[in-house]
Protein backbone atom coordinates (compact mmCIF):
# COMPACT_ATOMS: atom_id res chain seq x y z
CA UNK A 1 0.00 0.00 0.00
CA UNK A 2 1.33 3.41 -0.94
CA UNK A 3 1.20 5.83 1.94
CA UNK A 4 -0.05 9.30 1.34
CA UNK A 5 -3.05 11.31 2.32
CA UNK A 6 -4.97 9.87 5.27
CA UNK A 7 -8.71 10.17 5.81
CA UNK A 8 -10.29 9.63 9.20
CA UNK A 9 -12.58 6.60 9.21
CA UNK A 10 -15.40 8.36 11.07
CA UNK A 11 -15.25 11.30 8.68
CA UNK A 12 -15.34 8.96 5.70
CA UNK A 13 -18.31 7.08 7.15
CA UNK A 14 -20.20 10.28 7.90
CA UNK A 15 -19.59 11.50 4.37
CA UNK A 16 -20.71 8.27 2.77
CA UNK A 17 -23.49 7.67 5.25
CA UNK A 18 -22.27 4.21 6.16
CA UNK A 19 -21.67 2.41 9.45
CA UNK A 20 -18.19 2.33 10.95
CA UNK A 21 -18.78 -1.37 11.63
CA UNK A 22 -18.76 -1.98 7.87
CA UNK A 23 -15.26 -0.51 7.60
CA UNK A 24 -14.16 -2.58 10.60
CA UNK A 25 -15.49 -5.72 8.94
CA UNK A 26 -13.57 -4.91 5.77
CA UNK A 27 -10.44 -4.49 7.84
CA UNK A 28 -11.01 -7.77 9.67
CA UNK A 29 -11.34 -9.64 6.39
CA UNK A 30 -8.15 -8.00 5.15
CA UNK A 31 -9.86 -6.17 2.32
CA UNK A 32 -8.60 -2.79 3.52
CA UNK A 33 -5.92 -1.54 5.88
CA UNK A 34 -6.59 0.99 8.60
CA UNK A 35 -3.82 3.06 10.14
CA UNK A 36 -4.38 3.99 13.78
CA UNK A 37 -2.88 7.21 15.03
CA UNK A 38 -3.65 8.29 18.58
CA UNK A 39 -6.60 5.91 18.74
CA UNK A 40 -8.15 7.32 15.57
CA UNK A 41 -8.49 5.09 12.53
CA UNK A 42 -7.41 6.42 9.16
CA UNK A 43 -7.75 5.14 5.62
CA UNK A 44 -5.02 5.84 3.12
CA UNK A 45 -6.32 7.76 0.09
CA UNK A 46 -4.84 5.11 -2.20
CA UNK A 47 -7.50 2.70 -0.92
CA UNK A 48 -10.45 5.02 -1.59
CA UNK A 49 -11.25 3.73 -5.04
CA UNK A 50 -11.33 0.14 -3.84
CA UNK A 51 -13.28 1.08 -0.72
CA UNK A 52 -15.95 2.87 -2.72
CA UNK A 53 -16.24 -0.24 -4.85
CA UNK A 54 -16.86 -2.32 -1.70
CA UNK A 55 -19.52 0.16 -0.61
CA UNK A 56 -21.31 -0.12 -3.94
CA UNK A 57 -21.18 -3.90 -3.89
CA UNK A 58 -22.42 -4.08 -0.31
CA UNK A 59 -25.07 -1.38 -0.23
CA UNK A 60 -26.29 -1.29 -3.80
CA UNK A 61 -26.02 -4.89 -4.87
CA UNK A 62 -26.65 -6.45 -1.47
CA UNK A 63 -23.52 -8.57 -1.67
CA UNK A 64 -22.25 -9.68 1.71
CA UNK A 65 -18.63 -9.57 2.81
CA UNK A 66 -17.95 -13.19 1.87
CA UNK A 67 -19.34 -12.44 -1.59
CA UNK A 68 -17.17 -9.34 -1.88
CA UNK A 69 -14.08 -11.32 -0.90
CA UNK A 70 -14.87 -13.92 -3.54
CA UNK A 71 -15.53 -11.28 -6.18
CA UNK A 72 -12.27 -9.47 -5.45
CA UNK A 73 -10.37 -12.74 -5.63
CA UNK A 74 -11.98 -13.63 -8.96
CA UNK A 75 -11.43 -10.14 -10.38
CA UNK A 76 -7.74 -10.44 -9.50
CA UNK A 77 -7.65 -13.76 -11.31
CA UNK A 78 -9.37 -12.22 -14.33
CA UNK A 79 -6.81 -9.41 -14.38
CA UNK A 80 -3.98 -11.89 -14.11
CA UNK A 81 -5.41 -14.02 -16.91
CA UNK A 82 -5.98 -10.95 -19.09
CA UNK A 83 -2.32 -10.00 -18.59
CA UNK A 84 -1.30 -13.52 -19.50
CA UNK A 85 -3.39 -13.31 -22.68
CA UNK A 86 -1.60 -10.09 -23.63
CA UNK A 87 1.80 -11.74 -23.11
CA UNK A 88 0.75 -14.78 -25.15
CA UNK A 89 -0.70 -12.63 -27.93
CA UNK A 90 2.55 -10.69 -28.10
CA UNK A 91 4.47 -13.95 -28.30
CA UNK A 92 2.14 -15.17 -31.04
CA UNK A 93 2.95 -12.07 -33.07
CA UNK A 94 6.49 -13.43 -33.47
CA UNK A 95 5.11 -16.17 -35.64
CA UNK A 96 2.59 -14.13 -37.56
CA UNK A 97 3.46 -13.12 -41.10
CA UNK A 98 2.83 -9.55 -42.13
CA UNK A 99 0.11 -9.06 -44.67
CA UNK B 1 -34.97 9.17 -30.22
CA UNK B 2 -36.68 5.85 -29.70
CA UNK B 3 -39.08 4.64 -27.08
CA UNK B 4 -37.37 2.68 -24.33
CA UNK B 5 -39.34 -0.17 -22.80
CA UNK B 6 -38.15 -0.16 -19.20
CA UNK B 7 -40.28 -3.19 -18.32
CA UNK B 8 -38.64 -5.19 -21.07
CA UNK B 9 -35.17 -4.08 -19.96
CA UNK B 10 -35.82 -5.38 -16.47
CA UNK B 11 -37.59 -8.46 -17.81
CA UNK B 12 -40.82 -7.80 -15.93
CA UNK B 13 -44.40 -7.07 -16.93
CA UNK B 14 -46.45 -3.99 -16.29
CA UNK B 15 -48.13 -5.48 -13.26
CA UNK B 16 -44.79 -5.95 -11.46
CA UNK B 17 -44.80 -5.00 -7.80
CA UNK B 18 -42.09 -2.76 -6.30
CA UNK B 19 -40.55 -5.91 -4.85
CA UNK B 20 -40.49 -7.56 -8.29
CA UNK B 21 -38.82 -4.47 -9.71
CA UNK B 22 -36.24 -4.40 -6.94
CA UNK B 23 -35.47 -8.09 -7.37
CA UNK B 24 -35.21 -7.80 -11.15
CA UNK B 25 -32.94 -4.78 -10.85
CA UNK B 26 -30.69 -6.43 -8.27
CA UNK B 27 -30.37 -9.56 -10.35
CA UNK B 28 -29.40 -7.67 -13.49
CA UNK B 29 -27.22 -5.15 -11.63
CA UNK B 30 -25.19 -7.99 -10.18
CA UNK B 31 -24.72 -9.30 -13.68
CA UNK B 32 -23.77 -6.06 -15.40
CA UNK B 33 -22.41 -3.76 -12.69
CA UNK B 34 -19.18 -2.13 -13.95
CA UNK B 35 -17.41 -3.05 -10.71
CA UNK B 36 -17.96 -6.68 -11.63
CA UNK B 37 -17.18 -6.23 -15.32
CA UNK B 38 -14.14 -3.97 -15.54
CA UNK B 39 -13.34 -2.62 -19.01
CA UNK B 40 -16.44 -4.24 -20.48
CA UNK B 41 -18.21 -1.59 -22.53
CA UNK B 42 -21.21 -3.83 -23.30
CA UNK B 43 -21.79 -4.52 -19.61
CA UNK B 44 -21.50 -0.83 -18.86
CA UNK B 45 -24.09 0.01 -21.50
CA UNK B 46 -26.43 -2.67 -20.17
CA UNK B 47 -25.95 -1.43 -16.63
CA UNK B 48 -26.82 2.11 -17.66
CA UNK B 49 -30.01 0.83 -19.26
CA UNK B 50 -31.14 -1.20 -16.26
CA UNK B 51 -30.15 1.63 -13.95
CA UNK B 52 -32.31 4.01 -15.94
CA UNK B 53 -35.19 1.53 -15.98
CA UNK B 54 -34.92 1.11 -12.22
CA UNK B 55 -34.70 4.86 -11.73
CA UNK B 56 -38.10 5.24 -13.37
CA UNK B 57 -39.95 2.12 -12.30
CA UNK B 58 -38.88 2.17 -8.65
CA UNK B 59 -40.23 5.68 -8.21
CA UNK B 60 -44.07 5.55 -8.08
CA UNK B 61 -44.44 9.07 -9.45
CA UNK B 62 -42.08 8.51 -12.36
CA UNK B 63 -43.53 5.09 -13.03
CA UNK B 64 -47.04 6.54 -13.21
CA UNK B 65 -45.87 9.21 -15.62
CA UNK B 66 -44.02 6.65 -17.71
CA UNK B 67 -47.07 4.37 -17.78
CA UNK B 68 -49.28 7.30 -18.71
CA UNK B 69 -47.15 8.79 -21.48
CA UNK B 70 -44.96 5.84 -22.43
CA UNK B 71 -44.66 5.77 -26.19
CA UNK B 72 -46.16 9.25 -26.41
CA UNK B 73 -43.33 10.72 -24.41
CA UNK B 74 -43.28 13.82 -26.63
CA UNK B 75 -46.53 15.01 -25.04
CA UNK B 76 -44.97 14.86 -21.63
CA UNK B 77 -42.55 17.65 -22.51
CA UNK B 78 -45.06 20.45 -22.17
CA UNK B 79 -46.39 19.28 -18.85
CA UNK B 80 -42.88 18.72 -17.62
CA UNK B 81 -41.53 22.12 -18.53
CA UNK B 82 -42.95 23.83 -15.47
CA UNK B 83 -41.70 21.19 -13.04
CA UNK B 84 -38.60 22.03 -11.06
CA UNK B 85 -36.12 19.31 -10.21
CA UNK B 86 -34.11 18.61 -7.11
CA UNK B 87 -30.37 18.95 -6.92
CA UNK B 88 -28.44 16.79 -9.29
CA UNK B 89 -27.35 13.67 -7.55
CA UNK B 90 -26.10 10.32 -8.53
CA UNK B 91 -25.42 7.49 -6.14
CA UNK B 92 -22.73 5.72 -8.05
CA UNK B 93 -20.01 6.90 -10.30
CA UNK B 94 -21.58 4.91 -13.10
CA UNK B 95 -24.84 6.75 -13.28
CA UNK B 96 -25.53 9.62 -15.62
CA UNK B 97 -25.62 8.94 -19.36
CA UNK B 98 -29.37 8.49 -19.34
CA UNK B 99 -31.06 7.94 -22.67
CA UNK B 100 -32.55 10.77 -24.71
CA UNK B 101 -35.91 9.20 -24.00
CA UNK B 102 -35.38 9.50 -20.25
CA UNK B 103 -34.19 13.08 -20.55
CA UNK B 104 -37.25 14.02 -22.61
CA UNK B 105 -39.62 12.49 -20.13
CA UNK B 106 -37.95 13.39 -16.86
CA UNK B 107 -35.61 16.22 -17.69
CA UNK B 108 -32.33 14.33 -17.59
CA UNK B 109 -30.57 12.83 -14.66
CA UNK B 110 -31.64 15.85 -12.63
CA UNK B 111 -34.69 13.83 -11.77
CA UNK B 112 -32.63 10.95 -10.52
CA UNK B 113 -32.72 11.87 -6.88
CA UNK B 114 -31.82 9.35 -4.22
CA UNK B 115 -31.58 9.24 -0.52
CA UNK B 116 -27.83 9.46 0.12
CA UNK B 117 -26.03 12.72 -0.64
CA UNK B 118 -22.41 11.69 -0.95
CA UNK B 119 -19.31 12.59 -2.89
CA UNK B 120 -18.08 10.06 -5.40
CA UNK B 121 -15.11 10.06 -7.66
CA UNK B 122 -15.88 10.35 -11.32
CA UNK B 123 -16.05 7.53 -13.81
CA UNK B 124 -12.81 6.04 -15.11
CA UNK B 125 -12.35 6.37 -18.85
CA UNK B 126 -10.67 3.79 -21.05
CA UNK B 127 -9.06 4.58 -24.37
CA UNK B 128 -6.89 2.79 -26.88
CA UNK B 129 -3.90 4.42 -28.53
CA UNK B 130 -2.37 2.98 -31.70
CA UNK B 131 1.36 3.31 -32.25
CA UNK B 132 3.82 1.69 -34.58
CA UNK B 133 7.01 0.03 -33.37
CA UNK B 134 9.14 3.07 -34.28
CA UNK B 135 6.87 5.37 -32.20
CA UNK B 136 7.14 3.04 -29.24
CA UNK B 137 10.94 2.94 -29.56
CA UNK B 138 11.40 6.55 -28.48
CA UNK B 139 9.99 8.59 -25.61
CA UNK B 140 7.64 11.07 -27.20
CA UNK B 141 4.70 13.32 -26.45
CA UNK B 142 1.21 13.02 -27.84
CA UNK B 143 -1.84 15.17 -27.49
CA UNK B 144 -5.11 13.35 -26.91
CA UNK B 145 -8.60 14.77 -26.91
CA UNK B 146 -10.74 13.38 -24.11
CA UNK B 147 -14.26 14.73 -23.77
CA UNK B 148 -13.30 17.89 -25.60
CA UNK B 149 -10.20 18.53 -23.48
CA UNK B 150 -6.70 18.24 -24.89
CA UNK B 151 -4.29 16.26 -22.76
CA UNK B 152 -0.60 16.19 -23.56
CA UNK B 153 1.00 13.01 -22.38
CA UNK B 154 4.51 11.65 -22.48
CA UNK B 155 4.78 8.09 -23.71
CA UNK B 156 7.95 6.50 -22.35
CA UNK B 157 10.11 4.48 -24.74
CA UNK B 158 9.59 0.75 -24.45
CA UNK B 159 5.82 0.75 -23.94
CA UNK B 160 4.49 -2.71 -24.78
CA UNK B 161 1.59 -3.84 -26.91
CA UNK B 162 -1.45 -4.27 -24.64
CA UNK B 163 0.12 -2.27 -21.80
CA UNK B 164 -2.18 0.15 -19.97
CA UNK B 165 -1.11 3.37 -18.30
CA UNK B 166 -3.15 5.51 -15.93
CA UNK B 167 -3.49 9.27 -16.28
CA UNK B 168 -4.81 10.36 -12.92
CA UNK B 169 -7.66 12.84 -12.74
CA UNK B 170 -8.46 12.84 -16.46
CA UNK B 171 -11.52 10.59 -16.24
CA UNK B 172 -15.10 11.70 -15.67
CA UNK B 173 -15.82 14.60 -13.35
CA UNK B 174 -16.43 13.84 -9.68
CA UNK B 175 -19.98 13.77 -8.39
CA UNK B 176 -21.07 16.32 -5.81
CA UNK B 177 -17.53 17.53 -5.28
CA UNK B 178 -15.82 14.14 -5.46
CA UNK B 179 -12.48 13.76 -7.26
CA UNK B 180 -12.29 13.16 -10.99
CA UNK B 181 -11.91 9.64 -12.27
CA UNK B 182 -8.81 8.42 -14.07
CA UNK B 183 -8.03 7.87 -17.71
CA UNK B 184 -6.64 4.47 -18.67
CA UNK B 185 -4.86 4.25 -21.99
CA UNK B 186 -4.14 0.86 -23.51
CA UNK B 187 -1.52 0.78 -26.24
CA UNK B 188 -1.92 -1.15 -29.43
CA UNK B 189 1.41 -1.41 -31.23
CA UNK B 190 1.33 -2.50 -34.83
CA UNK B 191 3.66 -5.17 -36.14
CA UNK B 192 6.73 -3.96 -38.01
CA UNK B 193 7.20 -5.46 -41.47
CA UNK B 194 10.75 -6.66 -40.78
CA UNK B 195 11.22 -6.61 -37.05
CA UNK B 196 9.33 -8.61 -34.43
CA UNK B 197 9.32 -7.78 -30.77
CA UNK B 198 8.99 -9.92 -27.68
CA UNK B 199 9.36 -7.95 -24.48
CA UNK B 200 12.57 -5.97 -24.87
CA UNK B 201 14.11 -8.27 -27.44
CA UNK B 202 13.84 -7.79 -31.18
CA UNK B 203 13.98 -10.45 -33.86
CA UNK B 204 14.78 -9.98 -37.50
CA UNK B 205 15.99 -11.89 -40.53
CA UNK B 206 18.69 -10.71 -42.93
CA UNK B 207 19.54 -12.07 -46.33
CA UNK B 208 23.10 -13.25 -46.84
CA UNK B 209 24.62 -14.09 -50.18
CA UNK B 210 26.10 -17.55 -50.54
CA UNK B 211 29.66 -16.37 -51.01
CA UNK B 212 29.71 -14.28 -47.82
CA UNK B 213 28.10 -17.17 -45.96
CA UNK B 214 30.75 -19.58 -47.18
CA UNK B 215 33.81 -17.36 -47.04
CA UNK B 216 32.81 -14.92 -44.30
CA UNK B 217 32.79 -11.13 -44.57
CA UNK B 218 30.93 -8.04 -43.45
CA UNK B 219 27.44 -6.80 -44.07
CA UNK B 220 25.57 -3.63 -43.10
CA UNK B 221 22.08 -4.03 -41.67
CA UNK B 222 19.34 -1.63 -40.54
CA UNK B 223 18.15 -1.60 -36.93
CA UNK B 224 15.62 0.66 -35.23
CA UNK B 225 18.61 2.67 -34.01
CA UNK B 226 20.46 3.09 -37.30
CA UNK B 227 22.76 0.89 -39.33
CA UNK B 228 25.15 -1.64 -37.82
CA UNK B 229 28.07 -3.52 -39.37
CA UNK B 230 28.04 -7.28 -38.85
CA UNK B 231 31.02 -9.57 -39.18
CA UNK B 232 29.86 -12.80 -40.75
CA UNK B 233 31.84 -15.90 -39.87
CA UNK B 234 32.97 -18.18 -42.64
CA UNK B 235 30.78 -21.26 -43.15
CA UNK B 236 27.70 -19.60 -41.70
CA UNK B 237 24.72 -21.94 -41.96
CA UNK B 238 21.28 -20.99 -43.24
CA UNK B 239 18.93 -20.18 -40.35
CA UNK B 240 21.74 -19.62 -37.87
CA UNK B 241 21.21 -16.85 -35.34
CA UNK B 242 23.39 -14.24 -33.76
CA UNK B 243 22.62 -11.98 -30.82
CA UNK B 244 23.47 -8.29 -30.80
CA UNK B 245 23.54 -7.35 -27.15
CA UNK B 246 21.92 -4.02 -26.31
CA UNK B 247 20.57 -3.48 -29.82
CA UNK B 248 17.00 -4.44 -28.93
CA UNK B 249 14.09 -2.42 -27.60
CA UNK B 250 14.44 0.17 -24.82
CA UNK B 251 13.48 -1.12 -21.38
CA UNK B 252 10.33 0.70 -20.22
CA UNK B 253 11.12 3.49 -17.76
CA UNK B 254 14.73 2.34 -17.51
CA UNK B 255 16.62 4.85 -19.60
CA UNK B 256 19.81 3.68 -21.24
CA UNK B 257 18.91 0.00 -20.96
CA UNK B 258 18.01 -2.04 -24.01
CA UNK B 259 17.10 -5.60 -24.82
CA UNK B 260 18.93 -7.63 -27.46
CA UNK B 261 18.51 -8.00 -31.19
CA UNK B 262 18.44 -11.53 -32.60
CA UNK B 263 19.37 -11.82 -36.25
CA UNK B 264 18.60 -14.92 -38.29
CA UNK B 265 20.57 -15.41 -41.49
CA UNK B 266 18.68 -16.33 -44.62
CA UNK B 267 21.21 -17.50 -47.16
CA UNK B 268 20.27 -16.72 -50.74
CA UNK B 269 21.30 -19.30 -53.30
CA UNK B 270 22.45 -17.65 -56.54
CA UNK B 271 20.17 -18.05 -59.54
CA UNK B 272 20.64 -17.63 -63.30
CA UNK B 273 24.14 -19.09 -63.12
CA UNK B 274 26.41 -18.55 -66.10
CA UNK B 275 28.05 -21.50 -67.81
CA UNK B 276 31.35 -20.68 -66.14
CA UNK B 277 29.73 -20.53 -62.71
CA UNK B 278 28.11 -23.89 -63.27
CA UNK B 279 31.47 -25.37 -64.18
CA UNK B 280 33.03 -23.91 -61.05
CA UNK B 281 30.24 -25.23 -58.83
CA UNK B 282 30.59 -28.64 -60.47
CA UNK B 283 34.30 -28.61 -59.73
CA UNK B 284 33.55 -27.61 -56.16
CA UNK B 285 31.08 -30.44 -55.78
CA UNK B 286 33.74 -32.94 -56.80
CA UNK B 287 36.40 -31.60 -54.50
Amino acid sequence: MQTGYLIAVDEFCANHNIEISFISSLQQTGLIEITTIKETGFIDASQLQQLEKFIRLYYELDINLEGIETIIHLLKRITSLQNEIIVLKNRLRLYETNE
Amino acid sequence: MTFVDYYEILGIDKSATPKDIKNAYRKLARKYHPDLNPNDQDAKKNFQQINEANEVLSDPEKRAKYDQYGKDWQHADQEQSSNSHGARYSETSFEGNFSDFFESLFGGSAGAGRSRQVKYRGEDYNAELHLDLIDAYKTHKQTLTVNGNNIRITIPAGIDNGQTIKISGHGGPGIDGGPNGDLYITFSIANHPQIKRLGNNLFTTVDLDLYTAVLGGEIIMDTLNGKVKLKVKAETQNGSKIKLIGKGFPVYKNEGHFGDLYVTYNIKIPINLTGKQKVLFTELSKS
